[in-house]
């Protein structure tokens, strides 16, 4: 029987980072609105960078967000070093990736065990898990604790990075935290395999809603930190043509802003990156994406988490090379002494989420005279909204329970892994 | 839970979130090896970041986040009224932390320069302590895990809880650090509670203040240290007023 009214209405939605609201609303029969709306209160951070010196910027960006702060940071160091025209030694450079590597695998563990995971096996969080499933989230916790230990030792500490800074890296580590570093991740290799195994056991919800992906591309390495900016519908553009790619919108319904590039929305983050990258994946992860029928182009949101798992491989064998290549560097010289100058230019990097775009603009004294931070979270808003209006009416169509109706929309928001407070920036 | 044959009852609590980016929370789910442990504590009743159960019935609310929207009053009132004990956590939530950088702009200005023409409610930001009653602080940004930790175990085992009362500078020295001052960079460390082990100096980079003040400094022996060094003031203000903790210190405050 066709479901006649339901009225669906998920204030401040759980197990996201931040506060946004799901309205359902089905009349007679009939889909009459669909709503993904950002409550989230804003805290005008490019008003905030205003007059700041640059050297201290990236200190403040890096608090726009808990989850992705070294990814904040990198963006705003990445477009004041291309502002000034600062050169960055190839040391720190290493260290750089490594600390992606480090907040994107403790992001993507946090996000698949405490925020994705509960809806697949029908718990309100992952706490009863300890006592049901006590194993997987023993690796689902170790994974997350190697991207914080990378982190730590590469930045100072796991959350708010502290060695980042302008021309480099204020302090590398030692050889011997490389070296156990390195072992701590060997040792998390047969937990990722657990995970693999275990997500193969869940049902990934049938839905396709085409869309368009947008990553960043280098042309030869899976891309973390700068390059150009892709679409799977073929717009390619430089790294400071990021407003084109963009084009925020405001609507009245969200605290955060919207974006379109070639369609009516597209999409960032994971999925985005593997459906432009996934040849330069490391080969274990491409053998786990096959693992899970993932090829590209995928236009199952769902399918996010396992594009997640997937870079959890990468990241985690990508990470131990790059340790090997760092205990063979003099890690000698860190950091290039620079002088202000004025200038504007975009720093973008695939924060967990997605693209990350901080633009900046310095004077003669190295005072930022305005910036503008582009959020994933954002770039994805659009896209979730309409993935939100699909999804109802299919299971509308399918003539599901308004439980499952709740389930299922609550699930596809979660498998963004949406930033709100950083979308609220 | 049982401990060499005492067992303690499971504290019920809550976390709670405002303006601020939720790495404070963020910071409870991490120390991963002793994340079981330290749940087997605890009775969560209300933690949205983590989990789809919500009750509120809580005997300490953890408040993360400054306040700068009016809904935002009466969700804390509401909070305050619910819980027995009432702890404000993180930078935001104790002084405002970075987002108060947002007071020195006239909020029509702020709002047109991010959101051009449409209207958006913000208020000034304020303190959880400006709106209710705040029983214990932990400051930080982002709070350590372990100094929390031992809060909360000290609440739910019933013994006294306090942070330290010396500055940063003791936790430096103690990891024998080059001091930044000698480096001429202006650092916060001599007059900043400690409490988060020194990990900005320990990584080469100058203390900005974001546990506030610790007891009884010496202010005018650290402008003495800046002076001495020639230290430019415009620096100095800049790291005082970055957390919203030293502002009857800044220089520039007119």
């Amino acid at each position: 029987m066709t479901k006649v009214d339901c009225n669906i209405d998920v204030h401040h939605l759980t197990r996201v980072e931040g506060h946004g609201d799901i309205h359902i609303k089905i009349q007679e029969g009939k889909l009459v609105e669909a709503t993904w709306a950002v409550v989230e209160t804003p805290r005008f951070f490019e008003m905030m960078v205003r007059g700041m010196s640059a050297e201290r910027v990236p200190f403040l960006t890096s608090r726009i967000c808990g989850i992705c702060s070294i990814s904040h940071a990198l963006a705003s160091i990445r477009a004041l070093e291309r502002a000034m025209e600062i050169t960055v030694p190839s040391s720190a450079e290493k260290l750089r990736l490594l600390a992606m590597h480090g907040e994107t695998l403790q992001s993507h563990a946090l996000h698949l065990f405490f925020l994705a995971i509960p809806d697949f096996v029908n718990t309100p969080s992952v706490l009863p898990l300890i006592k049901s499933h006590p194993d997987i989230v023993q690796s689902g916790l170790r994974l997350k604790e190697a991207g914080n230990a990378i982190s730590a030792l590469t930045t100072g500490r796991f959350t708010h990075p502290v060695s980042l800074v302008l021309g480099g890296v204020s302090k590398a580590p030692e050889k011997r935290e490389l070296a156990s570093l390195r072992l701590q991740l060997e040792k998390v290799i047969p937990d990722l395999d657990a995970s693999r195994d275990f997500c193969a056991t869940l049902s990934i919800p049938d839905f396709v809603r085409e869309t368009e992906f947008v990553s960043l591309y280098n042309g030869s390495t899976y891309p973390f930190i700068g390059g150009d900016l892709l679409s799977t519908d073929g717009v390619r553009k430089e790294e400071n043509d990021y407003l084109a790619m963009t084009n925020e919108y405001v609507e009245d319904y969200s605290t955060s802003k919207l974006t379109k590039l070639s369609r009516d929305s597209f999409a960032a983050g994971a999925l985005a990156r593997f459906n432009n990258n996934h040849s330069f994946l490391h080969p274990k992860a491409r053998e786990t994406a096959s693992a899970f029928s993932l090829e590209p182009v995928n236009h199952n949101p769902f399918m996010n988490n396992v594009a997640q798992l997937v870079e959890c491989y990468h990241i985690v064998h990508d990470a131990i090379s790059m340790i090997d290549t760092l205990l063979n560097d003099p890690l000698q010289e860190l950091k290039t002494p620079w002088k202000p100058r004025a200038g504007r230019a975009t720093g973008a990097v695939e924060a967990p989420r997605g693209i990350l775009y901080h633009n900046m603009e310095t004077d003669e004294k190295g005072k930022v005279v305005r910036g503008d931070c582009i959020i994933p979270t954002t770039q994805n808003n659009a896209n979730i909204h309409l993935d939100l209006k699909a999804l109802a009416k299919k299971t509308l169509e399918e003539g599901k329970t308004d439980k499952e109706i709740q389930q299922l929309c609550e699930m596809v928001v979660r498998s963004y892994d949406p930033c709100i407070s950083c979308s609220v920036h | 839970m049982q401990h060499l044959g005492f067992s303690h009852k499971k504290i019920k609590i809550g976390s709670f979130d405002f303006t601020c980016c939720e790495g404070c929370q963020l910071q409870l789910a991490n120390r991963e090896s002793t994340l079981p442990a330290f749940l087997e504590l605890l009775d969560i009743r209300n933690f949205r970041e983590i989990s789809s159960e919500q009750h509120d019935d809580y005997d300490i609310a953890l408040v993360e986040g400054s306040i700068t929207r009016e809904d935002e009053v009466e969700r804390l009132q509401t909070i305050r009224k619910n819980a027995r004990v009432l702890i404000a956590y993180g930078s935001c939530a104790c002084f405002g932390g970075v987002n108060s950088l947002k007071n020195r702009f006239p909020i029509e200005e702020s709002v047109h320069e991010v959101y051009g023409s449409h209207t958006v409610d913000t208020l000034p930001v304020r303190r959880v302590s400006d709106i209710v009653t705040v029983d214990f602080s932990i400051p930080g940004c982002p709070v350590s895990k372990e100094e929390v930790e031992r809060i909360i175990v000290g609440i739910t085992t019933g013994s006294m809880i306090s942070l330290p009362k010396y500055p940063v500078c003791v936790e430096c020295k103690q990891k024998l650090n080059t001091c930044l001052f000698d480096l001429g960079e202006i650092c916060l460390g001599p007059i900043t509670r400690a409490g988060c082990d020194a990990v900005c100096t320990t990584g080469k980079t100058a203390c900005l203040g974001c546990r506030g003040p610790a007891d009884d400094i010496n202010f005018e022996s650290f402008m003495q240290l800046v002076a001495d060094q020639e230290l430019n003031l415009e620096d100095l203000d800049e790291k005082l007023g970055f957390y919203n903790c030293f502002e009857e210190f800044r220089h520039d405050k007119s």
